[in-house]
């Protein structure tokens, strides 16, 4: 979580080998990974800001991509597969359709069925809820605490939105200018002193709509 | 341009690598066949016969007042099938298919689907240049053909039709076979061939280097279709004198 241009999402593409660093290093499990080389010893997957679905492609060659161009399964296991993945995300029948006949929520969620065939070890969301209407961001966010209940799958969630981020989390990592600020579980992070979390938690608290005196 | 010169040659050489991978991507192949077929065929025959007409109008009559119009068909000949079919179907199937391929790689590579494929570990050489050049390798050829014949046929037609040039259909295409020989038009199939990569590999590169938004795809259709015509121009004539010799 982090204002924007804080650097989440430079970060998820570090994590991912999309980008290079200029120093340092990333690791997973304890493990330096460089590059694209982190593809190659894990499964990742990335739910993208825009969705990033081929526009060209329907719903159904969308979700199979994976297991089709690296051809891991026949043809008739994959539309089952995609049939299966899409059923998860509460989107059963959309197979024929294209991406631009969907709506925003609608297109997120088929980028996390693409995600899911890939049997991740780790899904990186980059604001899952942006550009979502209050009810669509919604539905994402319990369909991100569902899939990592039901499939055990672990998941991290780029947001500048607090609320999700308090939703969907075990753990709430703070960014601020390219520095992690805080990792602390959600209680934890609330009554965190650094004066920078506290300004942006209250910001965000501000702007909740406030009730209406009957 | 040139300054990508060297990366341009490197996505070739990728792309030319990723060759045994093609049958793999036969029906993106042939999508892009069928799409650079569509939209070029009829402007290739209306581009050709008037091109073939117009050689035929500017050259019919300084020959026949130097009583040369026997060499007509020859002239038209040599010209269409070694030299205007081959350039100037290359620049248009440039500025159809081109622009076209450097817009939707583009525009993948803003909306960040190109960044969706690395992280499904999917090449995007193999999955969207490879079957644009393949395609564009076979289409250009055999466009180039068939502008070849329609040029003759545009030809023809004038110098037969035409009052002050009036040369008869059986004398134009005489003279044509005694000139033209079947290598002249395997040297124009040839160069088309070698444009048809360099309009792929150019306008595949533009697109995968594009940066900014809608403004930045339409920067890069423009320097895609810009780069193709200069490069097709200059490497025509480095051809030509290759092949000459």
């Amino acid at each position: 979580m982090g204002p924007s241009g804080s650097g989440k999402s430079v970060l998820l593409r570090h994590i991912i080998g999309l980008e290079q660093p200029d120093e340092g290093e990333i690791r997973l499990n304890g493990q330096s990974v460089q590059g694209s080389d982190v593809l190659d010893r894990y499964r990742l997957a990335m739910v993208f800001q825009s969705a990033a679905l081929l526009n060209s492609l329907t719903v159904a060659e969308n979700v199979g991509l994976y297991l089709a161009e690296h051809r891991l399964r026949p043809p008739e296991e994959i539309r089952r597969i995609v049939s299966e993945k899409l059923a998860l995300v509460g989107l059963e029948g959309t197979e024929d359709k294209l991406p631009g006949q969907l709506s925003g929520g609608m297109r997120k969620r088929v980028a996390i069925a693409r995600a899911l065939v890939m049997e991740p070890q780790l899904i990186l969301y980059d604001e899952p809820t942006s550009e979502l209407d209050p009810l669509s961001a919604q539905v994402i966010a319990e369909e991100i605490l569902s899939l990592r209940d039901r499939i055990g799958v672990t998941s991290i969630v780029v947001t500048h939105d607090s609320a999700l981020a308090f939703q969907v989390a075990d753990r709430i990592g703070f960014l601020h200018d390219g520095r992690l600020v805080a990792l602390e579980k959600p209680d934890q992070l609330r009554a965190h002193p650094d004066p920078l979390l506290q300004r942006f938690l209250q910001a965000r608290a501000h702007r909740q709509p406030q009730e209406v005196a009957p | 341009m040139f300054q990508n010169l060297g990366e341009m040659i490197l996505l070739f050489g990728r792309t030319v690598r990723a060759l045994p991978l093609v049958w793999r991507q036969r029906r993106k192949v042939f999508e892009q066949f069928y799409d650079i077929g569509n939209a070029s065929l009829l402007m290739v025959c209306v581009l050709s016969f008037f091109i073939g007409a117009v050689v035929a109008l500017q050259t019919g009559p300084v020959l026949v007042d130097r009583a040369l119009g026997a060499a007509l068909g020859g002239i038209v000949g040599i010209s269409i099938c070694k030299e205007l079919a081959p350039v100037m179907m290359a620049i248009l199937i440039a500025g159809r298919n081109g622009s076209a391929m450097a817009a939707e790689i583009g525009s993948m590579q803003v909306y960040q689907e190109i960044d969706a494929l690395r992280t499904m570990r999917i090449d995007p050489v193999h999955f969207l240049v490879l079957p644009r050049l393949v395609a564009l390798a076979v289409a250009l050829p055999l466009l180039v053909l068939v502008a070849i014949m329609v040029g003759w046929f545009g030809g023809a037609l004038v110098a037969a039709y035409n009052e002050r040039i009036a040369i008869g259909f059986q004398a134009f295409f005489e003279n044509l076979r005694d000139v033209v020989a079947l290598e002249d038009v395997a040297n124009g199939l040839f160069k088309s061939l070698i444009f048809a990569l360099i309009v792929g590999t150019v306008c595949c590169h533009q697109g995968l280097t594009t940066r900014g938004g809608p403004r930045g795809i339409g920067r890069s259709v423009t320097k895609a279709v810009v780069n193709s015509i200069v490069l097709i121009v200059i490497s025509d004539y480095i051809l030509t004198r290759l092949l000459l010799s």
